[in-house]
This record gives C-alpha cells, structure tokens and sequence, in this order.
C-alpha cells in the first residue's frame, strides 16, 4: 500500500531520524504540506524520501510502544481493516443490490441504516444513513462543509480531495463548478441537491445505473461502481465506458 | 465559532485534486497515523474538550496547510503532553523516558475489531420531546455566533429553509468557550432544505438546493 519504500533501517539510524522528526512535532507549520510534498515527489518520479512528518509518526509511535501505551500489531490490524475490509466495495455492493432487486431499494431509501445493514455493513460513522438517488431530473452531491463527515461504514476513509478546502468551500456555493471539475456536466434542467453533513447523518448517494448493463450480474455491476459516483461527484460508466 | 473550518461558500480555495485513487492511505505513514490515533484509545481525564474543536482552535494558518492525519497526530500530540503522559524530553530524545508515565492501553489486537465496530449513536431514543417543527414547514436558521464548538455553519445563518425530515432526538454538539460540551440538551435535529438562490442570490440555479442537519436550538419559525 505504501508508496514509500520501508527498508529496515538500523536502529542508530532509526533513533536520530526519529529524533529529528519528534522536534518537529511541536515546530510551526511547514509551508507544503507533507502530502504535496509526496505528490511533487511523485510527479517527477523521484524515489519517495519520507517526509518530515511520516518520521514524526514514526517517532510517536516508536516512543508509545517503547512506553507499552500501543501495541504495533493494533496499529497493523486497524490498517488491515481500512485496506481490505471497511472501504468503498461495501458501498459499491448496496448500490448494485439496489439496482436489481426493486424491494431492497425501496427499504434502502426509506430506512438507509437498516437495508444497509441486510448486507453486513454498520458501526462507526454508519449509526444514521440516508441513501439519496440521482435520476434524469435529480443529481445529488455530498460533502462536510465543517470537517470531514464521511459514511466510513459503506465508504471507507475519506478521499484527501473530500477533506480539503477546495471541495469543502465550494461544494455548496458552486455545487455545478465543482461538478464540471470531476468531469460531470449537468443541463440546467436538473435539479443539483446538496446534502451537508452537519450532525449526525451520513449520506450515500445511489448513482443512475447506466444504459447496456441489463445483463450484467450484480457482482459485475459493483464492479462498475465508484467511491467518487457514491458521493456523487462522477456518473457510473457501463462496461465499455458508456455514461448512465 | 466563526473559524477558518466553517469555509462553505468561500472562494480562492484553488482547484479540486480530483484524481485519487480508492486506496484508503496514499502514503505508509498516513496509514501508520490513523492506526496510531485508534490504537491508543481513551486515556486522559474523563471530561475530555470537543475533538472536532480542537481541530478548530488550531490558528487558521496552520489548520490550512496541515495534511488531514499531521492534524490528528498534532492533536494527539498536544492531549498526550496535557495529560502529562509524554513530555517534551521524550518527544526531543525519540525515546521514552525511565520512569515515565504511562497507561496500560485498553485497544488491543484482540479487541480492535470490535472497537472499529461499534455504533457510537449521539441519538437518544430514550428521551422523547415534542418536535417544535414538522415536515414541510418554513423556519430561519438563526442568527447565532456563538465562540465554541457549533454545527451552524455560517452559510445558513439568517436564511430562510424548509423542514424535509426529522431525525429524533440527538444530544446537542455545541460547547462553551473552552470547547466543553454544554449541559445535556437533547433536542430534535432536522434536515432543513435551503434553495441556491435563498443561499447565494439570483446567479444560483433556481432548482437548486442546499440541505443541512440543524438541531432545534439553531432554529426559529419564518
């Protein structure tokens, strides 16, 4: 999963980059942030050389297990879970559900948190689910203006883009512009619907299932579903590429 | 509190990155971060200041040019060494100091499955309260600024919307001045629907809307 390469490093080497970074835990801010700095990194296709904060995480944790205030394998196991087992293809699963079997939509737009819990999917971040549907008329949009409010359950963890400040300000005054920038341009006859997630709702949005996929079966059909058409900023394509 | 998080409908943001893979984590310490954050668990004084208003308080500089998990971690950071449970000392050395204090962590590998699990529900079915408002009527988001922790985002502020659903009854969020939460005040949170143009004026799509959840308090009759 990493993009940085985690050799073994010995532990005089480990101690002094663990040091260095645990001095910058409490420094002022640095002007990019560790995750542009990856990015630039990555752009020019340079080797990835660990970022001043992925060594003050490591210090961190290096100094809380030496204390035993964590235990290395829990930090593994939460890992484990968010990469293969709490994340967009349980989402994916209930969209296509949906799509053909008309009963379990009906339940997933009445009551969202139960029908999605006929699956298996609930807990953290999932407790109070609304499930809205884009059609011909309507296109619905997700975002946390306030802070990063996400429905971890069926979702997973949030895509940096959902967490940052270019979606979050603009989402629900220019829910359009914001549209267009992921590729998705709506005629003025259709209804954007913005949802806010403010308290204690998550929301998840049921995308249009897209024209030639009638005989597809419903796993093929979660194949096609994507975390970006949940939160509704992208249109699922059918198999050849086909928008809905 | 009027911060830099309550950014809806601000400009000058830049553009949207909006090529991401469906990876969780996109570098390994953003992954090692979040595990840190949920491996430690509750440790500290019992009443503990608003999560989310910490992020809040942080100066608007900083807020903006921290990576989401660096936010966490500075966060955890700072309640460690409130709570007196990591020193400045440990922190320069990389190494933890003999003597120390230290907690025995109530996450463990054997229970961090459950831990991940479980419904934390703000919703308190047990007490019922007559909703002020129903399904399809007008009301105003009020004109509050109040200095802690709040979920009115100033955008609504002073608008006109309707009631399209009520959720029940949910513990209400808001804190005093230091971020605690204020006594217990249940109360109904609603999903008030806002039209574009009530929002942003007459350049707004006239179809459009905007919905956000409101508790009661934020509410009054238009």
């Amino acid at each position: 999963m990493a993009n940085a390469p985690d050799k073994p490093v010995g532990r005089r080497k480990f101690l002094s980059n663990a040091a260095a970074g645990a001095a910058g835990l409490v420094a002022t801010p640095q002007i990019a942030s560790a995750a542009q700095a990856d990015r630039q990194a990555q752009d020019q296709g340079h080797q990835i050389v660990p970022s001043d904060v992925a060594l003050r995480v490591k210090a961190l944790e290096s100094i809380l297990v030496e204390k035993g205030m964590i235990d290395p394998a829990t930090i593994d196991a939460v890992i484990e879970t968010y990469e293969s087992k709490i994340g967009p293809r349980n989402g994916a699963r209930v969209v296509a559900r949906a799509w053909v079997d008309p009963a379990y939509r009906k339940r997933l737009l009445t009551d969202g948190t139960a029908a999605i819990a006929e699956l298996g999917y609930g807990g953290s971040q999932g407790e109070h689910m609304v499930v809205v549907e884009n059609t011909p008329a309507v296109h619905n949009l997700v975002v946390c203006t306030l802070c990063s409010c996400y429905p971890w359950p069926v979702l997973g963890l949030p895509p940096t883009w959902y967490k940052s400040a270019p979606y979050r300000s603009r989402a629900v005054i220019d829910p359009r512009g914001v549209l267009r920038e992921f590729g998705v341009t709506l005629a003025d006859e259709v209804q954007v619907r913005v949802w806010d997630s403010t308290a204690e709702i998550r929301y998840l949005v049921l995308p249009e299932r897209p024209a030639g996929t009638e005989g597809l079966t419903e796993e093929q059909l979660a194949a096609l579903v994507t975390r970006d058409a949940m939160v509704g900023v992208a249109r699922v394509s059918g198999p050849r590429g086909g928008a809905a | 509190m009027n911060g830099i998080h309550d950014m809806g409908g601000m400009h000058g943001m830049g553009p949207i990155e909006v090529r991401e893979d469906e990876r969780p984590f996109h570098a390994e310490w953003e992954g090692r971060a979040w595990g840190l954050l949920r491996a430690v668990g509750p440790f500290g004084p019992t009443r503990r200041r608003n999560f989310r208003y910490e992020h809040e308080v942080l100066p608007p500089a900083q807020y903006l040019q921290m990576q989401y998990y660096e936010r966490f971690i500075k966060l955890l950071v700072d309640r460690l060494m409130a709570a007196k449970l990591l020193t400045q000392a440990e922190l320069d050395s990389g190494r933890a100091d003999p003597g120390s204090a230290t907690f025995t962590p109530r996450v463990t590998p054997a229970n961090i499955a459950e831990q991940l699990a479980r419904r934390r529900s703000l919703r308190r079915d047990d007490v019922r309260i007559r909703p002020r408002y129903r399904v399809g009527q007008h009301v105003r988001a009020r004109n509050l600024n109040p200095v802690g922790h709040t979920r009115l985002p100033r955008y609504v502020r002073g608008h006109r919307g309707t009631i399209v659903a009520d959720h029940g009854v949910f513990d209400f969020q808001d804190t005093d001045a230091e971020g605690y939460t204020l006594p217990d005040r249940p109360q109904h949170v609603y999903t008030v629907g806002f039209t574009a143009r009530e929002l942003w004026g007459d350049a707004a799509n006239a179809r459009d809307t905007v919905h956000a959840e409101l508790w009661e308090d934020y509410l009054e009759r238009a």
